[in-house]
């Protein structure tokens, strides 16, 4: 395996988790209540943090002395390589949480198979997060369920949501020479492994919630390779809007 | 004849090193110290003058980490020891059951309900807990949401005395 490939690894977990995180931010001050409010910010927060660990250390291998912030903020939409679905506009609240519930579903398996990893500096991050991500994944699938199984509306909106958005999931596990040399030697888990326990994982919430899950879809996007859809750079200028116009700003 | 200064042991040493860290507070929580909430994970002389120590985040996000490791090198600084390293440590990671005896009677003091200790059990780290209420020790509680003030707080609400208080988080 070379460095080239674990930076590509890390890149991607660490940018699917900061533009997430981003995103998720973007609730700050407009969720429906407070306690929902609290609850988005501090998911955002936990993913942010999982993206500065991540991206710090695939700074340190790539070896060109960038930093996260480096990463972060001086990097344009075709370099970042995070999963198509994390970019998603939010929408309404239920299209939030469907987002966030299946990648929170992702990020599990993609965890705790990490946790098994021969980089013991990769498990570490792993074992940090997956705490965390079991919170969040409890806090997405119990709005799942209740906006599934709520009101005629709620069940509308969610289900359009998910019917929308699992194109977006074919992505998740479709393993390109990255993820096989890395599943080869050990560091990261393999992904058609992962595939099934996270349907399986979805499928449990998704019939509490009396949702259908949609059809498979054999179009891929491609985001983990730098192919975005056009929300992610309208994203990207307005988190890195601040240390492009004042480059090295200190807080 | 007259005996040599005897070096102090390096578990003395040690020891004063903790009593200076159990002065500094968390900056959100102010009356637990930093050994209280169990984040310090070694106080260690690599070589005779340089001395190391080492700090885990709680929650990966909170805001208050650097905040801390700040405080305490701060601390360190005052008390004589300069150029004391501060190591992150990663792993193993921190969980609210590293919370001392000592900071869990400071919680509840303060009106915020300590963490159980059940992460050591994930089988039982997401049954529903009885979570007694700091201001009138009613066992009758209920969840408002898992997020409160700050990443390692969940929001209850007595249903005794009907007062609404933090909960300090099991992770």
């Amino acid at each position: 395996m070379s460095t080239d490939a674990l930076f590509s690894y890390l890149l991607r977990l660490g940018d699917t988790s900061l533009v997430l995180g981003q995103r998720l931010a973007e609730w700050v001050g407009h969720s429906p209540a407070l306690e929902e409010d609290l609850g988005l910010a501090n998911l955002s927060l936990d993913l942010v943090g999982q993206a500065r660990l991540l991206l710090t250390y695939a700074g340190e291998v790539e070896g060109k002395g960038r930093d996260e912030d480096a990463l972060a903020f001086l990097r344009d939409a075709p370099e970042f390589v995070n999963l198509t679905l994390a970019e998603q506009l939010n929408g309404d609240f239920g299209r939030t949480i469907v987002r966030q519930f299946l990648l929170d579903a992702w990020q599990l398996e993609v965890y705790e198979g990490l946790l098994q990893s021969n980089d013991p500096r990769l498990a570490g991050i792993a074992a940090k997060a997956i705490k965390e991500t079991r919170y969040h994944f409890r806090f997405s699938s119990g709005w799942v369920v209740r906006l599934g199984d709520g009101t005629e509306e709620s069940h509308q909106r969610v289900q359009a949501a998910l019917s929308d958005l699992w194109r977006f999931t074919t992505e998740l596990f479709v393993a390109d020479e990255v993820d096989t040399a890395l599943a080869a030697s050990g560091v990261a888990p393999d992904l058609t492994v992962l595939q099934p326990r996270w349907l399986a994982r979805v499928d449990e919430v998704l019939k509490e919630a009396t949702l259908a899950r949609p059809a498979p879809i054999a179009y891929q996007w491609h985001g983990k390779r730098g192919v975005h859809t056009e929300h992610l750079g309208h994203m990207l200028a307005e988190m890195q809007h601040l240390q492009r116009t004042y480059p090295g700003a200190q807080w | 004849m007259v005996a040599a200064a005897i070096e102090p042991l390096t578990a003395d040493r040690e020891r004063a090193v903790w009593a200076v860290l159990e002065s500094v507070p968390d900056p959100e929580i102010p009356v637990l110290s930093v050994v209280d909430l169990g984040i310090i994970r070694h106080v260690r002389w690599v070589t005779d003058s340089e001395l190391h120590v080492g700090i885990t985040p709680t929650y990966s996000g909170c805001p208050a980490t650097e905040v801390i490791r700040n405080m305490v090198a701060g601390a360190l600084q005052e008390a004589g020891y300069t150029g004391a390293v501060i190591d992150e440590v990663l792993s193993p990671p921190w969980t609210s059951d590293w919370l001392t005896d000592a900071g869990r009677r400071k919680l509840e003091l303060f009106g915020i309900a300590p963490p159980q200790r059940v992460v050591s059990k994930p089988r039982h780290l997401f049954r529903a807990h009885v979570v007694s209420c700091p201001r009138c020790g009613s066992a009758a509680s209920e969840r408002v949401s898992e997020f409160g003030s700050t990443p390692c707080k969940a929001h209850y609400r007595c249903t005794e005395c009907l007062e609404p208080f933090d909960y300090f988080k099991c992770l």
